[in-house]
């Protein structure tokens, strides 16, 4: 326990030392604020600009977490399917991994053709971004289940359902939410990426009209909130994860990582 | 106990029947004979331990039995009707605990009242109740009162193999089966776990099928042993140990015990050649 706390104070004092050293290199090196702004600047800004942020914020996290939220959907179906599957899983993983090595950048002028700009083709963003991550992670958990564990069930007369929901799912929970972690992360990408191509709301959209006004300490202003509001989706998930899955990990108080 | 919950017919079907029942798994040059075409009976309420060298098929009739696995021919009855046809409840023990590793020895034990008719039925309503205490009993009969709340890599080996048998149990089966349940244990806790087997089994007079390396287990436990020879597997011996029950652990001391087992050990040391 005094152990964590230590690297707790630790992991603290790096990021303080961080910024810290950030302001004292502006500063003696006389840095342009057009080029690189001050923290303390960036600071100011946030706070003084708050209320028209606020709304983007909303926005953005809007688009994020139901894109999110729409994948997990999917994901997680598919991941069943093909997990629970061998045959389906060797005829659908070819196609899968072809989908998810496109850039999801390149995706995006689509979305934009097809839906016109605005939320949906940063909601779609957010979900095609994170189906894979899923799809891969619970199929993959299905796929490896120790088959003594199912023999437990299936002595029982348990149907293949039963089977699935007794053993499979629970079994998969601690890949399930692991994949979770990196696709909130990757739809937050994807969200504010489409809205810096095509939207006129989100924070994505208001850096990027804010770098072409050269309000540079509204650009950082705006990446403090993509990365504040990255480290408390995270967060959360992971909060989600200890609670679920603590069994995995025999219960030890695992550090946020 | 378990007759009171299940009348039995005037002229019960012996429990298990193997008719000429082989298995191959694989087909062509690659086909592998689990099982040479072997023929065996069962009486209901009997123990039966199943020995052999390794790779004999042993776990092939339990798998068989367990509906595990499909005879590639021959016929194979449960009751007196096709193993799919669920007549008899099954209790199965392996030799790996396989307990479920998110779920508490309460919830692990509870598991087959959630998959097994007629308790089934009435899970959602019985679980936090009749079911909880039916399971606390059970586990208190083996000495595990205080560790239903606990994980299972909390527990030790033997403890794990105790919680097991009472997973095996916990639904009343007609039929319990066994593979190699204490071959991962010392032997002192092999020697205290036979002996909850023992209380058990007489106690609820369960059909048992116990598969084995272990000739004194066999010995100790069973009421007829029946040796396999070495793969493809083939039963060569069958008899009944006539030794009265309950037994003393210290009947494996006997000279009639140690004649016993010393035959069973030349006979298997010989079909190994």
């Amino acid at each position: 326990m005094n152990e964590n706390i230590k690297i707790r104070i630790m992991s603290l004092s790096l990021i303080v030392g961080f910024f810290v050293i950030w302001e004292v290199l502006c500063i003696m090196l006389g840095v342009s604020d057009l080029i690189l702004p001050r923290p303390s600047e960036i600071a100011v800004t946030l706070w003084t600009r708050f209320p028209v942020l606020w709304p983007h914020i909303l926005q953005t996290l809007y688009a994020t977490l139901t894109g999110f939220s729409l994948g997990v959907i999917i994901g997680v179906s598919i991941g069943v399917l093909i997990g629970t599957s061998r045959v389906a899983y060797g005829v659908a993983y070819p196609l899968l991994v072809g989908f998810s090595s496109i850039p999801k950048v390149a995706v995006v002028p689509i979305l934009v053709l097809w839906f016109g700009s605005g939320t949906t083709p940063a909601i779609l963003t957010a979900m095609i971004i994170c189906v894979f991550p899923i799809v891969v992670n619970i199929s993959t958990g299905l796929a490896t289940t120790e088959p003594d564990l199912e023999d437990v069930l299936k002595t029982l007369g348990a149907s293949k359902r039963e089977v699935l929901w007794n053993v499979g799912l629970p079994r998969t929970m601690p890949y399930f939410f692991a994949s979770l972690k990196v696709a909130i992360t990757l739809s937050f990408v994807g969200a504010v990426l489409s809205e810096t191509v095509a939207s006129n709301r989100g924070i994505g959209n208001v850096m990027m009209t804010a770098s072409s006004n050269f309000q540079v300490s509204l650009v950082f202003a705006g990446l403090f909130i993509l990365a504040i509001m990255g480290v408390a989706l995270y967060a959360f998930f992971s909060f989600l994860e200890a609670r679920v899955t603590g069994w995995a990990t025999r219960g030890k108080d695992i550090a946020v990582t | 106990m378990a007759s009171a919950t299940h009348p039995q017919p005037v002229h019960p079907r012996p429990a298990i029947e193997l008719h000429e029942t082989s298995v191959v798994f694989g087909s062509g040059e690659k086909a592998v004979t689990a099982l040479t075409p072997t023929t065996l009976r069962m009486d209901r309420g009997d123990f039966l331990a199943l020995v052999g060298p390794s790779g004999c098929g042993k776990s092939t009739i339990l798998r068989l039995v367990s509906n595990l696995i499909k005879p590639s021919s021959g016929q194979i009855l449960l009751g007196g009707r096709d193993a799919a046809a669920k007549e008899m409840r099954i209790g199965m023990a392996f030799q790996n605990p396989t307990m479920l590793p998110w779920l508490t020895i309460e919830k692990n034990v509870m598991l087959p009242l959630k998959i097994v008719e007629p308790f089934k039925r009435s899970f959602q309503r019985d679980k936090k109740g009749a079911y909880r205490d039916r399971v606390h009993a059970l586990l208190a009969q083996v000495g595990l009162k205080d560790f239903a709340n606990h994980f299972p890599w909390q527990l030790s080996g033997g403890m794990l193999q105790r919680a097991n048998l009472c997973r095996a149990l916990i639904h009343d089966p007609d039929l319990l089966l066994l593979d190699e349940p204490f071959g991962a244990l010392d032997q002192f806790t092999r020697e205290e776990l036979w002996q909850t087997l023992q209380e058990l089994y007489l106690d609820r007079k369960p059909t048992v099928l116990l598969v084995t390396h272990d000739l004194r287990e066999a010995g100790f436990l069973a009421r007829r042993i029946c040796v396999m020879s070495a793969r493809p597997g083939r039963i060569i011996s069958d008899k009944a140990v006539t030794m009265p029950q309950p037994r003393d652990i210290g009947v494996i001391y006997t000279p009639e015990f140690v004649e016993m087992t010393q035959g069973l050990r030349e006979l298997i040391a010989q079909v190994r050649k």
